[in-house]
């Protein structure tokens, strides 16, 4: 048993006709684990199925429905937190596909209010988050001075009276990290929605879907960014016939064509996405990578109870994940920090 | 999961699954009057596991897991597996759910009507409904109280009835013959041992009933009762529930109702006879 049965669902809603009780089970725990219960109530809404199997999707799809309402509100109260600076904020992730309507927000769990501002201006965000209620969640001076010296975020902080967390970005990806991309150019061509907020534009997206999934930590929740990048593709691809052409230039111009491009392939090979591929101007094809079926068995690592399954390759990608984020000599000096603070992966 | 059994208490079918056979043998011979979940399909699942393979056997201590979970759950000793069952199925409704408006109380239904009675640990909520299902009033649960924002209905949660320390005792005394499980001594809570709620609190753990009296009980002083008004009621209750901020504006509109059409009151006793004469008295006078 691993997370198939839920792609299954999630490609072909009507194949749920045929699953018995143990099936559903396994089916809503592993949905549950991936943050995808509520996207799969959508899908499978309007189907025949058990009494029982309706009552917990029902109930998905109304926690799904208060959670975009509260995100959306969230959004609003950094919005107006923000709006006398006049900086740009850009929305990202769940927030942004809600808040632009897009297919991939459809039920969609969304955790943390994800912001991208101009890196210049990223004290002068936080100092304002703070006057507005925000506090810091980080108690360890360590992790507060790692993340302000290398990451493309600040430490993440919280809302006192909301409970709700800000993560505030400047890039999309680690300082330490060895690809850098452009966050000034992803601002800059960023779409202002009706109030005043942004999303990134189209291709930004996936670049950044793809660089969150594939360049930046564990592959964690990976069903559930790949479910975002295969509605988005969809959704993009209708309106701009040479859209994958131009998302492979972006992908590039960032230095993350092979993030992309995996991204698509994963996407593809999980959810069916229909690619389009290129010779000219360049070469854009998604031809099946020998790295490809290892992902795979991490993003499906879940068992009937829901619960994380192939320990290797999950601790296999853990270190990759940390790899890739850091020079050696760096990693080898966090680890042991983290070490000696009884931090285990 | 090596061991695995399913069951239902009122609405909610849960999976429970465990490293260990014995957890789930306590659970199947308690709760062997109990249904299994509806279509086979459970609520929601309790994982029991071990941390680390060679906890199987050495130091065996049970960790509590579920669709959700307090990271940093502290895990019980194998002897206390019942315990770690019974955590985990109150956590995955702490946590996960979403119907109902969860109301941290014990309810009795007599007539039809329930009888919701909450207050902090300690204030005998459970004592007060064990005894009084031991004098004919149904029990419907001891630790939540399920109310559907649609309807206003109180729905039954009817797990075994966790008995804390000396009330114990006094339920053994009062319940000859009913079945208890087994006595858990040092748990985090000191003694505990649970009570089977008798046949006909399973048989018709189905039938909701319509809230008619809100009880704040509080043991270890001298006989007294107080009119609770409705927004101190809300308040309390707000407390008392796990999910209201997470239902949002149906819990809201659910708990509003309930306090505006049912009376509330605080209940000061001295001993479990006078506050069992107490609530017949206020009852009666309903």
């Amino acid at each position: 048993m691993n997370a198939e049965i839920l792609v299954q669902a999630l490609r072909d809603p009507a194949s749920t006709e045929s699953l018995d009780g143990e099936g559903w089970t396994a089916l809503l725990a592993i949905a549950r684990a991936e943050q995808l219960i509520g996207t799969l109530a959508h899908r499978v809404a309007g189907l025949p199925k058990p009494a029982a199997a309706a009552r917990i999707l029902e109930d998905a799809r109304t926690a799904a429905e208060q959670g975009r309402a509260a995100a959306l509100w969230e959004a609003e109260m950094a919005r107006r937190a923000l709006a006398d600076s006049g900086m740009p904020v850009v929305l990202l992730k769940g927030t942004a596909y809600v808040a632009a309507g897009l297919s991939a927000g459809v039920g969609r769990a969304i955790g943390d209010l994800d912001i991208l501002v101009p890196r210049p201006r990223i004290e002068e965000a936080e100092a304002l988050l703070l006057a507005a209620g925000w506090e810091w969640v980080k108690p360890d001076p360590y992790d507060d001075a790692y993340y302000r010296r290398w990451m493309h975020e600040l430490p993440p902080l919280i809302h006192r009276d909301r409970d709700r967390m800000i993560d505030v970005h400047h890039t999309i990806l680690p300082l330490t990290a060895r690809i850098t991309p452009y966050p000034a150019q992803m601002m800059e061509q960023s779409v202002e929605l009706e109030n005043g907020l942004r999303i990134l534009c189209p291709q930004h997206m996936i670049v950044h879907a793809a660089a969150h999934l594939l360049a930046d930590g564990d592959l964690a929740g990976g069903m559930r960014n790949l479910w975002d990048i295969d509605q988005l593709c969809r959704e993009f691809a209708d309106q701009d016939e040479h859209f994958y052409l131009s998302v492979a230039e972006e992908g590039w111009y960032h230095g993350l064509q092979s993030a992309v491009m995996q991204a698509l392939r994963l996407s593809h090979q999980l959810y069916g996405t229909p690619l389009q591929e290129y010779s000219s101007p360049i070469r854009v094809d998604f031809t099946p990578q020998r790295s490809d079926p290892l992902y795979r068995r991490r993003l499906l690592a879940r068992d009937g109870w829901g619960r994380q399954s192939h320990k290797l390759t999950r601790f296999a990608f853990f270190v990759r994940s940390h790899w890739i984020r850091m020079p050696p000599a760096m990693l080898a000096r966090h680890l042991w920090t983290k070490w000696r603070k009884g931090h285990t992966p | 999961m090596r061991h695995v059994t399913g069951l239902r208490i009122g609405p909610i079918g849960f999976r429970i699954g465990c490293d260990w056979r014995a957890p789930i043998a306590a659970l199947d011979d308690l709760y062997a009057e109990y249904p299994k979940p509806q279509d086979d399909i459970p609520d929601f699942n309790v994982h029991l596991f071990a941390a680390r393979p060679w906890r199987l056997l050495l130091r065996p201590s049970v960790h509590i897991g579920g669709d959700f979970v307090i990271p940093d759950a502290a895990p019980l000793p194998l002897a206390q597996g019942l315990l770690a069952a019974e955590m985990g199925m109150n956590l995955q409704m702490a946590l996960g759910q979403r119907r109902y408006l969860l109301l941290h109380a014990s309810a009795v239904e007599r007539d039809g009507k329930a009888l919701l009675m909450t207050g902090a640990s300690g204030a005998g909520k459970s004592t007060l409904a064990a005894l009084l299902m031991a004098q004919g009033w149904r029990l419907m649960g001891d630790e939540f109280a399920l109310l559907d924002p649609a309807t206003g209905l109180i729905h039954g949660f009817p797990r075994l009835i966790s008995l804390k320390n000396e009330a114990v005792g006094v339920l053994e005394q009062a319940l000859p013959k009913a079945r208890f499980g087994p006595r858990l001594e040092g748990t985090p809570k000191g003694l505990i041992r649970h009570l089977v709620p008798d046949a006909r609190a399973i048989a018709a753990m189905d039938a909701p009933a319509r809230p008619a009296l809100i009880l704040f009980p509080n043991f270890g002083f001298e006989s007294a009762e107080r009119e609770v008004m409705p927004s101190e009621t809300f308040v309390r209750l707000t407390q008392a529930s796990t999910n209201y901020v997470t239902l949002a504006e149906p819990g809201f509109e659910g708990l509003t109702t309930l306090v505006r059409t049912v009376p509330a009151r605080a209940l000061d006793y001295p001993d479990t006879k006078t506050a069992l004469a107490q609530v017949e008295r206020l009852w009666g006078n309903l």
